[in-house]
């Protein structure tokens, strides 16, 4: 299959429907209401069932039932949407159940605005819901990388039995690019026999719950979900260096923000000034190894971000104070332009080299 | 000299002992269904959703699949059941606050959706498990930790009467209130629960058994007086009867 011009909501769909998942239950929300649309469309085309819900609740529950019963089940939303997620969310959790959400972030807090943001990272990278736990976030910044990583958020749900947030801002949702949806090589296939489907035959019958009324049952359960947590750390770490070899600087961003940081790291690198670049593309884990390969070599790292400062913290966290972090972002849906962080580059480098 | 077994247990329930109070209705209800479930030979192919409340171990009591679900969800989450496994029998349990008051978005779009879905609704008007507050369908007067001096319409609101909001739609098919005060009654709430499983067999929508319970605990009363209250306080507020019946006939 060639190359199709798409919009970001809707690769972010057919990747799904691409990687087996027939199931989709949403609720209309700018900027990501393509992706609800699309859906409706696609899905009967596959045999799947597209089901709009009463709310944003109701979806996420809707998802949490699909979810019990094994099959591969999605629902999207942008920034308030994705607050009301959060209890099903957290449910999804406790009972252990894969499914993968997809927050295609705008301007908050409350009802905020419709234009781009980045300021859900805190909600989605430290939990969000209540309850000990973390949950994958994979964030593209191209829409070819949309493709793959619904595909390995997919993948990863199934795999350690868990939600996987798919964050996107909405600049990502609503530009267009060519994609490419490649045949995969070794679609993977995960057993399901935890899946309530009915007893007839199966051995059953089984439960899918996240109550645990005894405090050592409920602990014992947490260190269990605390063990997956860590091998999640362990394997499904993602990021991208850019030329960060050499760097005396490291700007740090993601999603759309890393593709403009980039262009200002190439006009800087032009005028002598050794600057990289370190793209997160899994939030949560975080990673670390980047900063910890590099700390001890760069005079500062920069987060840029469209947020007041969040991933900062991180960023914070992974430097452990071997080098200085500094910031720069723009909040409330305002893109930081390539010249913004540019000037910001030449500012920490302390000017331009003659 | 071999026994005939005259009664035995409904396989549709597991040997646990349930953790309800003594007096309380649940542990009927629970057979009703159960025994339907039975009944028609399709406990195998079952799934039930538990809600929050007392209820909210009835995941383990009945002897099928069981999923659990946020409070107030469980018809969402058994509309994403439903909707995947078309041919399994997929029902709720639910109490008067999962329900009518946190979940009634949720039970009204789920019926106006005509979900081919059962929802067993167990009214006693009251919130048993967080120590007997107000719920929805608490009577004007009654008094609940919540509602100290007795509910009061001009302050809390009057009770809210759902089988009758949700005959009203469309994609309701089967919509009965029945209550568990007596044997007759408690005959005739089994009826309701098989006509409801019938008509979701039938694939005709939404279905509905609003159930009429007990909470001696939370009331104050004895198991006794508990079943007089529901007879003389609760029935002449939530008048027993079919209220929809799409497909006709008796049950």
């Amino acid at each position: 299959m060639g190359k199709v011009l798409m919009k970001g909501n809707e690769v972010i769909a057919e990747a799904a429907v691409h990687v087996g998942c027939k199931y989709f239950f949403g609720y209309p929300i700018t900027p990501q209401s393509e992706l609800v649309a699309y859906m409706a469309r696609r899905l009967p085309e596959v045999g799947g069932i597209f089901l709009q819900a009463e709310s944003e609740i109701a979806a996420i529950n809707m998802v949490y039932g699909a979810a019990s019963t094994g099959v591969r089940v999605m629902t999207s939303s942008s920034s308030p949407g994705f607050s009301l997620k959060q209890e099903g969310i957290s449910y999804l959790v406790g009972a252990e159940l894969p499914a993968v959400i997809c927050n295609i972030v705008r301007g908050g807090p409350g009802l905020g605005n419709i234009q781009p943001a980045q300021s859900d990272y805190f909600q989605v990278t430290k939990g969000g819901g209540h309850g000990d736990y973390n949950i994958p976030v994979l964030a593209p910044a191209s829409l070819q990388e949309i493709v793959e990583l619904t595909e390995a958020a997919f993948d990863i749900a199934d795999r350690y039995r868990t939600p996987v947030i798919l964050m996107g801002d909405g600049m990502l949702g609503q530009m267009m690019e060519p994609v490419e949806f490649k045949e995969r090589s070794e679609q993977e296939k995960t057993e399901k026999a935890w899946a309530t489907t009915g007893t007839r035959g199966d051995g059953g019958p089984r439960i899918i719950t996240s109550l645990e009324l005894d405090a050592e049952g409920l602990e014992k359960r947490n260190w269990s979900l605390q063990q997956k947590f860590a091998l999640i750390k362990e394997n499904e770490v993602r990021y991208e260096s850019y030329q960060t070899e050499d760097a005396d600087y490291i700007m740090v961003a993601f999603g759309t923000v890393a593709r403009i940081t980039m262009n200002a790291i190439n006009k800087a690198r032009k005028n002598g000034i050794k600057v990289g670049l370190i793209r997160p593309i899994s939030l949560w884990p975080f990673p670390e190894k980047p900063f910890i390969e590099t700390r001890d070599q760069v005079k500062a790292y920069i987060s840029v971000e469209m947020s007041a400062g969040q991933m900062i913290e991180d960023v914070r966290l992974a430097v452990n104070g071997h080098a200085p972090v500094d910031f720069y972002g723009r909040t409330g849906g305002v893109v930081p332009t390539q010249e913004e962080i540019y000037e910001k580059i030449i500012t920490i480098a302390g000017g331009v080299s003659v | 000299m071999t026994m005939k077994t005259v009664f035995k247990k409904t396989s549709g329930l597991t040997d646990k002992p349930t953790h309800y109070c003594p007096g309380c209705t649940h542990g009927i209800i629970h057979r009703m269904v159960a025994e339907v479930l039975e009944e028609m030979d399709i406990l195998e192919d079952t799934i039930g959703v538990a809600s929050v409340g007392c209820s909210v171990l009835s995941y383990e009591y009945f002897n099928c699949d069981m999923t659990q679900a946020a409070h107030g969800r469980a018809p969402a989450v058994a509309t994403g059941v439903k909707r995947v496994l078309p041919n399994r029998f997929v029902f709720t349990y639910q109490g008067d606050g999962d329900l009518a008051s946190i979940g009634i978005s949720e039970v009204i779009h789920a019926a106006a959706r005509g979900e081919n879905i059962t929802v067993i609704f167990v009214n006693n008007a009251i919130y048993g498990m967080t120590g007997g507050q107000m719920a929805p369908t608490t009577l004007i007067g009654q008094k609940t930790a919540t509602t100290p001096f007795g509910r009061d319409a001009s302050l809390q609101g009057s009770p809210i009467k759902v089988c009758e909001m949700i005959a009203t739609l469309d994609g309701a098919a089967y919509i009965e209130r029945v209550s568990s005060h007596d044997v007759p009654h408690i005959q005739k709430a089994k009826k309701a629960i098989r006509k409801a499983f019938k008509t979701q067999k039938k694939g005709l929508g939404f279905s509905m058994v609003e159930v009429l319970s007990t909470c001696p605990t939370n009331w104050g009363l004895d198991p006794a007086e508990s079943l007089e209250w529901v007879k003389d306080s609760m029935v002449p507020v939530y008048p027993l009867g079919v209220y929809k019946n799409k497909e006709g006939g008796e049950n």
